[in-house]
């Protein structure tokens, strides 16, 4: 079922188009990575797609709902946001991070109920991060803050959520953990969309890809068939190799 | 699984009686000094509706007490306004004085004396300036594309900050050096040496009308703390809620401008202290920053009027006690400040 969809979106800032004619759908209970080297405006996608950037053109649909007419509120019910983990310039603790996802539940003059403070709490189960609720996130890593992000993209209750590069960063550890926590959400039925650097993690946890190149190409589809080694160095300009181990994980490496 | 509870309720329970009681220790003191039964029974008797007219309560009512809540009035909106600057701005160093607010509420009340207006008009005059200056800084950091760096901004505000500071010397040049100049001298420096009952009621209803947004939308404040994207990501308008806390915070800092003049330091600083009390949740910090910089504007004013045979002009007193406090301040909570 397709949860969010662009058609022919042309995407930039102000007058200065970034990209042009990009379609996509997105289904729930599905991952789709969007891979792209840096400058092409992957961000760009991002924000127009999360309602942030108006287009410059075509149009993104949310359920049946078109995203240009919802308020942000709306916007925030159904789609979920995780920023790269960054410390904020306020020492919050963590469940006071993770409860600013029930912000769009909230009348205009109130604060967290109770149950808002359950939602949070359940959320941080999930992700098996309870124990850190009363710690500051300027103090727990870098993956646990990055949990405590996407835990408070739970919180937010939307159907789809973004993720902005969730594995910068993170040591191999943290990595694989949010790679595994990333899939098991898409299991519950979620639809997520994560940008990310490593092709990898594509074939890893992706069930699509939309590949976003210099010189406005854009290709989508299932991950083996578009991120194929002649793709991707074209793609990153340099000669790739994809190469399946015995194991069967895909391997990107120089040529 | 709220945690909310005991620690939050019971910091603003002690907060509130600690200021209750500083305002009464307050009205004991002076020169001419009544003792602490006395200006209860007066206080009794006024709002009881009768009351003596003796030496007592022309000291209490004509001099006193005005000054007491006038300094509540000060500190509670400048501690305000300066905590929520810092959460629109992403930063815990800036402040109505850093950005400029104060100095350009200070011109255009400057120029309001000038024209020997009424304190309304001064305020009116106050607000204009304030908000002249806050956008402009906010104009001028985003002319250079950063307007996330605090370096810019803070920048713009000592920029634009100095523009004021040289339209406020312009206008003690044009003033009347024996009747206006030493008024506007000393009006800069920062006093309620001269406030009136009148100029109380007057000041009340606009620093209501600032801090009240600030208190009903704290919650959505708090969320605008985490940047831009985020914040609308998580449902919040922020453009329209940035326009309401600018408006709010620069109104209350001109209004009280308008009758205490520049007072610096405040709003930089009490903001911290009421995080290291309450955390840096802003829907429990600007309660409790309100409480204390009303509290701190008591001991100030206090010893304003008190310490020295002169009147102590308030901004020297601000800048000498918080001056070398920022600094234990921020020695003390590096943790205040991502690392």
């Amino acid at each position: 079922m397709t949860v969010l969809a662009a058609r022919q979106l042309a995407i930039g800032y102000g007058d200065k188009t970034v990209a042009s004619g990009l379609s996509l759908a997105c289904a729930a209970g599905t991952v789709t990575c969007l891979i792209g080297p840096n400058g092409v405006g992957k961000t760009t996608l991002f924000k127009t797609l999360l309602g942030l950037l108006p287009p410059l053109g075509g149009n993104v649909t949310v359920g049946d709902a078109a995203l240009a007419t919802l308020s942000r509120q709306d916007i925030a019910r159904r789609i979920a946001y995780v920023p790269q983990a960054h410390t904020t310039e306020f020492a919050y603790t963590v469940i006071d991070l993770v409860v600013m996802g029930r912000t769009a539940y909230l009348g205009a003059f109130g604060g967290p109920r109770p149950i808002d403070y359950d939602k949070a709490m359940a959320a941080l189960g999930t992700l098996g991060i309870a124990d850190l609720a009363a710690r500051e996130i300027t103090r727990i890593s870098g993956g646990q803050r990055q949990l405590a992000f996407i835990a408070r993209a739970l919180a937010q209750e939307s159907r789809i959520v973004f993720m902005d590069e969730p594995t910068a960063s993170l040591d191999l550890g943290n990595r694989v953990r949010v790679l595994r926590t990333v899939r098991a959400l898409a299991q519950e039925g979620l639809a997520i969309v994560l940008s990310t650097h490593e092709p990898e993690h594509a074939f890893e946890i992706a069930d699509h890809v939309a590949v976003l190149g210099h010189g406005n190409r854009f290709v989508t589809g299932a991950v083996k068939a578009v991120l194929t080694a002649e793709a991707l160095s074209g793609l990153y300009g340099v000669p790739l190799n994809v190469e399946r181990t015995p194991s069967g994980r895909y391997v990107v490496g120089p040529a | 699984m709220t945690r909310q509870p005991l620690r939050t309720t019971t910091v603003f329970g002690l907060l509130t009686i600690f200021l209750v009681v500083l305002m009464l220790v307050a009205a004991t003191i002076g020169p001419y000094r009544i003792p602490p039964l006395t200006v209860l029974k007066a206080l009794g008797e006024r709002l009881a509706g009768g009351g003596g007219n003796g030496a007592v309560e022309t000291v209490l009512f004509n001099i006193r007490l005005p000054r007491i809540v006038a300094a509540v009035l000060v500190g509670a909106a400048l501690a305000a306004a300066g905590a929520a600057f810092q959460s629109l701005f992403r930063n815990p160093l800036v402040s109505p004085d850093i950005l400029g607010v104060s100095t350009g509420a200070g011109l255009g009340a400057v120029v309001g004396i000038l024209l020997g207006m009424p304190v309304m008009v001064i305020q009116l005059f106050g607000f204009g300036g304030g908000l002249a200056i806050v956008l402009m800084v906010m104009a001028l950091s985003r002319m250079l594309r950063s307007s996330g760096d605090i370096l810019v901004l803070v920048l713009a505000g000592i920029v634009v900050g100095a523009l004021a500071g040289a339209g406020i010397s312009l206008v003690k040049v044009l003033a009347d050096p024996y009747d206006q100049l030493p008024a506007i001298t000393f009006w800069l420096l920062g006093s309620l040496a001269g406030v009136k009952g009148g100029d109380v009621m007057a000041t009340l209803p606009a620093v209501a009308v600032g801090v009240a947004p600030l208190l009903l939308l704290r919650w959505r404040i708090g969320v605008l703390s985490l940047g831009d994207d985020e914040a609308r990501a998580l449902g919040v308008e922020v453009a329209r809620l940035r326009a309401v806390v600018i408006a709010g915070a620069t109104l209350a800092t001109a209004s009280v401008v308008a009758i205490s003049g520049v007072i610096g330091w405040v709003g930089l600083m009490v903001p911290h202290m009421a995080r290291m009390m309450v955390g840096p949740r802003f829907d429990r910090q600007l309660p409790a920053a309100i409480l204390i910089g009303a509290a701190f504007m008591i001991v100030v004013d206090t010893l304003a009027r008190t310490a020295a045979a002169i009147e102590v002009p308030l901004g020297v007193l601000t800048a000498i006690i918080g001056g070398p406090m920022f600094v234990w301040l921020l020695a003390r909570s590096r943790r205040i400040v991502a690392p």
